[in-house]
């Protein structure tokens, strides 16, 4: 059978499955903690722009974060990473995943804050205002008031930025990172084939990505259930 | 207890208040009145800060309020504000609505404050609806439970700006009877309204606004009855 010969060739044979459990191991290690670091980098520089917007305080933060956002939306995501690594690291002996974790997650802590923001937006000022008019200051403002309404519309969307992200890791192939993509390449060109493992890799991040939208439709009912 | 002092507020190049010149006085009951767009909410909003005069000054018990020392939530928790859309918090059940800024502010434990909030409830007959979230209830009563809100903190002056337009008009009068059983209890109040039965009944002074200028003011008896200016009668006719 060639469909059986094929799948022994790039799987079984030679342990060839090693290279596509390491490529998961590694697309799911950066793009979980990416995703931690750009949730973090994310909602401090969404609070920063918002305090700056009512309050019109934080002039150089408020500047450096708009650069910051600006610069990773307005370059391409492959660019950062080769700058981190062969500029910002060029001389520095470090472990090429965290290369990218790094990356990815400075990469993705600006889509987040625009995530953030545009949920704290949706609130209706009214909102802040009642907050304000009993006393309640910026931090217990967005605590109590603002952050559970805006959950509802940030959640959703950050599932969707966490699925960008998955699918984005692919990038790290390009410095040499084995994440799936990677992964799936080297069979390749050990198998002289490239349908079967470009096949395999595609349907390992449709099963990622197709269960994590599940997921995000699970959370979506769940928080549209709460009462308010 | 209020001073407003040569106050004016502009929105870019437009002049929404001009040289607002002001002194209240504890128990008063004051109500501004004027057609639609002259400034009254700007002038509430610039008394709590909620906007930022564009020059003069605001005193509240005898503290500048937008000198840098003042710490203005310290103020607002003295000078409470009812808005027109009641502003509750919908994603809270009615007694944690009302006890959120008396219990994040440690102004009381959390048991007081619902003792407390149950109390006030009670006194208005919402004591049932403690549990239940703003969206279950109707306007009238979701804007007596924000002016039970601002209650909690035992202000010692409350704003409102158009507290029943959003409200049906067999709604009004719940709010409106609220309003006038606070007056009576001695609270000092502020109150934007379009209703002037309730403004003839309820004020110790009025106060009539137009383009941004105080025009007259007086007791209601004298704006109602004996208004002086062209341009308080042509409003005085148009609402009729
Ligand atoms: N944030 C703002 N930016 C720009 N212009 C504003 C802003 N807020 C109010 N204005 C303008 O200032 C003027 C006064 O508005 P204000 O809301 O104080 O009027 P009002 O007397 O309360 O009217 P109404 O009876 O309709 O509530 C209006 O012309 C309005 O368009
Ligand atoms: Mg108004």
């Amino acid at each position: 059978m060639n469909l059986l010969d094929n799948l022994y060739k790039t799987l079984i044979y030679d342990n060839r499955y090693l290279f596509f459990l390491e490529g998961i191991k590694n697309t799911i290690i950066i793009a979980f903690f990416a995703g931690i670091i750009g949730v973090i980098i994310g909602i401090i520089v969404a609070l920063i722009k918002n305090y700056h917007e009512k309050t019109n305080k934080l002039k150089t933060l408020n500047f450096l974060a708009s650069c910051y956002v600006n610069i990773i939306r307005g370059t391409p995501t492959i660019l950062q990473l080769m700058i981190i690594y062969y500029v910002i690291f060029a001389s520095v002996e470090i472990n090429i995943v965290v290369v990218g974790i790094l990356a990815f997650g400075i990469n993705s802590g600006a889509y987040v804050s625009e995530i953030i923001r545009a949920g704290i937006n949706s609130i209706d000022k009214g909102q802040i205002e009642a907050g304000s008019s009993l006393g309640l200051n910026y931090p217990k403002i967005m605590r109590y008031i603002i952050m559970p309404q805006a959950i509802k519309n940030i959640l959703p969307a950050l599932g969707n930025e966490f699925i960008t992200l998955v699918k984005e890791t692919s990038v790290g192939a390009y410095i040499g990172i084995i994440e799936l993509t990677k992964a799936s390449d080297i069979v390749a060109s050990r198998t002289y084939e490239y349908f079967f493992p470009l096949i395999i890799a595609a349907i390992i991040y449709l099963i990622i990505t197709l269960s994590l939208s599940k997921l995000i439709k699970i959370m979506e009912r769940k928080l549209n259930n709460v009462n308010s | 207890m209020l001073i407003v002092k040569n106050l004016e507020k502009s929105f870019g190049k437009t002049k929404v208040l001009k040289n607002i010149n002001l002194e209240i006085n504890e128990k008063e009951r004051i109500v501004i009145i004027g057609p639609s767009g002259c400034g009254k909410s700007t002038l509430l909003r610039c008394i709590n800060q909620i906007e930022k005069p564009t020059k003069g000054k605001v005193l509240f018990e005898g503290i500048p309020l937008d000198d840098k020392k003042t710490d203005i939530n310290k103020i607002r928790i003295k000078m409470g504000m009812v808005f027109q859309q009641f502003n509750l918090f919908p994603h809270l059940k009615v007694i944690d609505n009302i006890i959120l800024a008396p219990v994040k502010l440690k102004l009381m434990s959390k048991e007081d404050a619902i003792k407390k909030g149950k109390k006030l409830l009670n006194q208005i007959g919402l004591a049932e609806k403690i549990n239940n979230y703003p969206k279950e209830l109707s306007g009238g009563q979701q804007q007596r439970v924000a002016i039970i809100r601002a209650l909690m903190l035992d202000p010692d002056l409350l704003l409102f700006d158009e507290p029943t337009s959003a409200l049906d008009p067999e709604m009004k009068q719940e709010v409106l009877e609220l309003m006038k059983d606070l007056g009576k209890s001695g609270l000092t109040m502020i109150v934007v309204t379009h209703e002037m039965q309730f403004a003839k009944e309820f004020a110790t002074r009025v106060i009539f606004i137009d383009e941004g200028k105080i025009i007259e003011e007086g007791t209601p008896d004298d704006l109602f009855n004996h208004p002086k200016s062209l341009r308080l009668k042509e409003f005085l006719d148009n609402i009729k």
